[in-house]
């Protein structure tokens, strides 16, 4: 099934300036209807509400880290908790990433990272596009 | 400084030796009270009181409160405009590569897509940005131990020589939340798993 480039992305970053990189590639990709929160807590209040085709997330920021984020969604019997899921920090322990994969996290992207990798992701995550 | 020029020479070495031999020294005869005078164990108290009195001067000529008040607040706001100043020239630098790319769109053809080739290279190279605040907020978390470090050196050796403040022992290590284990911030080049090695962890699990 192809991807649908309208659909709907959040991403998640505590950092404005990652928020607007991230943004700006996922542009460059084809990908325009992009929504923001700056940490797990406002993601998660932003999920309820809307319907999100992927969620791309940092996992350190404040109240709410990502991997708290990502294990509340997978928790949940709502329909978000099927949602695809990208990990994209600086946290590039082996534990980390272990520990991410078991909360059910879909692929895992260690910062820096560039435009390629980012798209070969999503790929990996939602198919050819 | 009185006290780094001791432990250059010695001096200190010297003293903490000095220490143990008195209260070695102390203990002994109070064992064996029948064999020595009041007066020799007192002068040895006394002794001990001196050198301990000695090592309170200097840590408090070493003016630890400034470490507190001053040095670590100085060196965390330096730290801090570091971030900010960068944040400022990174938002300034992809405002530019905003106009570039609209530039580009009107371009159009192979030089429009060179241009937006290179405003892809430069957003990406924009997230130093990010890395370089997690790294400073590493460099400020490690400042702040240091400093509860000092403070709780100068509690254990009392808190009336001049310049030394009281410690708070509110925070613990004990307390720390699951999530903080994880929470290391970006890894130094040499030590850094690699997003190959990320890739070959994730495929283990399928």
């Amino acid at each position: 099934m192809a991807v649908d480039k309208n659909m709907k992305i959040l991403i998640v970053d505590d950092y404005k300036t990652m928020l607007r990189i991230i943004s700006n590639l996922l542009k460059q990709l084809g990908f325009s209807n992009v929504d923001e929160a700056a940490d797990g807590s406002e993601a998660f209040g932003k999920v309820k509400q809307e319907t999100y085709g992927l969620i791309i997330s940092d996992w350190n920021m404040e109240p709410m880290t990502g991997l708290d984020f990502l294990k509340k969604i997978r928790e949940s019997d709502d329909v978000y908790k099927d949602t695809p899921f990208i990990m994209i920090t600086a946290e590039s322990k082996t534990e980390n990433v272990i520990a991410a994969k078991q909360a059910g996290v879909n692929n895992y992207i260690v910062k820096p990272f560039n435009a390629e990798t980012l798209k070969n992701k999503m790929v990996a995550v939602l198919g050819s596009f | 400084m009185g006290e780094i020029t001791k432990q250059k020479d010695g001096k200190s070495s010297y003293e903490k030796e000095q220490v143990v031999k008195i209260i070695n020294s102390v203990i002994s005869k109070v064992e064996h009270a029948e064999d020595i005078s009041r007066d020799s164990i007192f002068q040895e108290l006394r002794e001990l009181k001196r050198i301990i009195d000695e090592a309170r001067k200097e840590i408090g000529l070493a003016r630890p409160g400034d470490i507190k008040d001053k040095h670590i607040p100085t060196a965390t706001d330096e730290l801090d405009a570091v971030v900010d100043s960068t944040a400022e020239a990174t938002g300034t630098i992809m405002d530019c590569c905003d106009v570039v790319s609209e530039i580009a769109g009107k371009v159009g053809g192979q030089n429009g897509d060179a241009l937006i080739g290179e405003v892809t290279k430069i957003y990406e190279a924009c997230s130093f940005q990010d890395i370089t605040g997690q790294r400073i907020t590493k460099v400020v978390e490690t400042l702040k131990e240091i400093d509860e470090k000092v403070q709780a050196l100068v509690s254990v050796l009392g808190e009336q020589a001049p310049g030394i403040i009281e410690v708070d022992d509110s925070k613990s290590s004990d307390g720390e939340d699951e999530d903080s284990v994880f929470l290391n911030g970006p890894q130094m080049p040499e030590r850094a798993v690699t997003q190959d090695d990320i890739d070959k962890i994730l495929a283990e699990f399928d």
